[in-house]
């Protein structure tokens, strides 16, 4: 209630689908925001990792040295991994094991439905979302929230303030999906 | 089959969805294993598993056909990233082949030798995402009206050269602001003269944009290209010929990858650019090839 500043959404552009997520957030009443540079991340009030693919995004903060300052702003704001942006926050990633920012503590499998011939539609929460080449949650510490199953895993989970779906929500054309809502409310 | 189509229309096409997941990226032509994996370690959002890169298929003449399966199983296993694979246009044979090998999205290319001069694959046929080529707003939406998920520019392959590509490029972007300009009524007019389908038209006119991501392919040689290519619209590049036929492959996917990701700094393109350690394939001029051996006139 402090002030009645629009909260900036913070994208991570670096790579994948980052402008699908405009309309969401607009229509939530938040102003969508591309960031790539540390200069950028400032004024940002809460973060998305979108979905992409999760080694590229990888190389990219490795190479623009963006590590430390990224873990840094996670621990500061809220911030929420979709799908590729899942697997950078998890504590485990399999298939194969790769580096991650270890702030969720969840084990994640990379593709776990298989390949795209395995991508998928699913109703969640009453609202239609896509799985493309979706990792599955194999593992989940008890203090993680589940907030959403498919076929018997974790699909949306909320730790603090940080929260992951392994799906795509940001594909489907009805504004505002409810995980942008919940994610905007964490502010 | 039911899970694979949403039972409103307001989700995105899924098929759609991944080519979502590859924008801002670079998808590398690979013909080996070892290839897969250093365009992985370079940041590469994809791979186009390949017997041959386009600059050899020029260089050996003859018919150009689809890969053999073990090549391209051998890049699936090789890497995590998604594979992409070229089939011939109109060769939905090989096209079904690529989808019983589990691709994650086929390319319908004029790389490779027609194998109908007539007919297009239907696209709508296959469970599998297809992209295809376009060298302006008519051939594009003919090809999403056959289903095509993804657009890219045609270019000219193998050759190292830029202009064709920028060519379809900023053709197709004038295309697009002409229709968004004209009155409703000579729509009908302009999608008989471009040849595209109206309904899809009508979207274009609309939305101001193509109905599925539009990237940029053909004759990408350097950092500087694809920073051109993306600020010129595309959303994601190929890069064929131009990372394993340079001096220094390991070292141009990094660039080429770091480039794209900054397109619109060129302070960071310049910084990818001193960091190439070699020099890009030689290239060629597009009037010394011979008419049969331009593939951008491939297809209609």
């Amino acid at each position: 209630m402090q002030s009645q500043a629009k909260p900036i959404i913070g994208v991570l552009a670096l790579q994948g689908a980052v402008e699908a997520h405009k309309l969401h957030i607009e229509a939530c009443g938040a102003e969508f925001k591309p960031v790539k540079t540390a200069k950028d991340f400032e004024y940002i009030d809460a973060f998305i990792i979108p979905g992409g693919e999760s080694t590229t995004m990888l190389k990219l903060i490795e190479r623009f040295n963006l590590w430390d300052i990224l873990k840094d702003q996670f621990s500061k704001k809220p911030v929420w991994g979709i799908c590729a942006g899942s697997i950078l926050l998890a504590k485990t990633v399999l298939n194969p094991e790769q580096e991650s920012f270890n702030i969720l503590p969840i084990t994640i499998k990379r593709n776990g439905y298989g390949r795209q011939l395995d991508s998928h539609y699913a109703k969640i929460d009453g609202y239609e979302v896509s799985f493309i080449r979706a990792p599955i949650i194999s593992e989940i510490d008890e203090s993680v929230k589940i907030l959403a199953s498919h076929k018997s895993t974790p699909v949306w989970v909320k730790y603090s303030d940080i929260m992951a779906t392994t799906f795509h929500p940001e594909l489907t054309m009805k504004y505002p999906s409810p995980m942008h809502r919940a994610f905007i409310d964490l502010i | 089959m039911s899970d694979n189509k949403p039972s409103q229309n307001n989700v995105m096409n899924i098929k759609t969805g991944l080519a979502e997941m590859l924008k801002g990226g670079v998808i590398m032509d690979v013909v080996t294993a070892e290839q897969a994996k250093v365009a992985e370690n370079a940041g590469a959002v994809a791979v186009m598993a390949l017997e041959r890169v386009p600059s050899d298929i020029r260089k050996a003449g003859g018919v150009a056909r689809m890969s053999p399966p073990e090549i391209i199983e051998e890049v699936m296993n090789a890497v995590s990233i998604p594979v992409m694979a070229k089939c011939r246009i109109g060769h939905f044979a090989e096209a079904q082949i690529l989808q019983e090998i589990g691709v994650d999205y086929i390319d319908e290319s004029e790389v490779l030798t027609p194998a109908d001069e007539e007919y297009h694959i239907n696209k709508h046929d296959f469970k599998v995402p297809f992209v295809c080529g376009a060298k302006n707003l008519g051939e594009a939406l003919r090809r999403i009206g056959e289903g095509a998920a993804l657009m890219r520019t045609k270019g000219e392959p193998g050759t190292g050269n830029i202009v064709e590509a920028v060519r379809h490029m900023r053709r197709i972007n004038a295309e697009i602001k002409r229709v968004q300009n004209i009155d409703e009524s000579e729509l009908m007019t302009i999608a008989r003269d471009m040849g595209a389908p109206y309904e899809l038209l009508k979207i274009v006119r609309k939305e101001g944009r193509l109905p599925v991501p539009n990237f940029a392919a053909g004759g990408i040689a350097t950092p500087a290209d694809a920073a051109i290519c993306m600020q010129l619209g595309a959303e994601t590049v190929f890069v064929g010929s131009g990372i394993f036929k340079s001096d220094n492959p390991d070292k141009f996917a990094k660039a080429i990858v770091k480039a794209t990701a900054h397109y619109d700094d060129p302070a960071i393109v310049l910084e990818a650019s001193k960091e190439l350690d070699g020099v890009a394939m030689r290239g060629t001029e597009i009037s010394e090839i011979d008419e049969p051996m331009l593939m951008a006139n491939r297809g209609w």
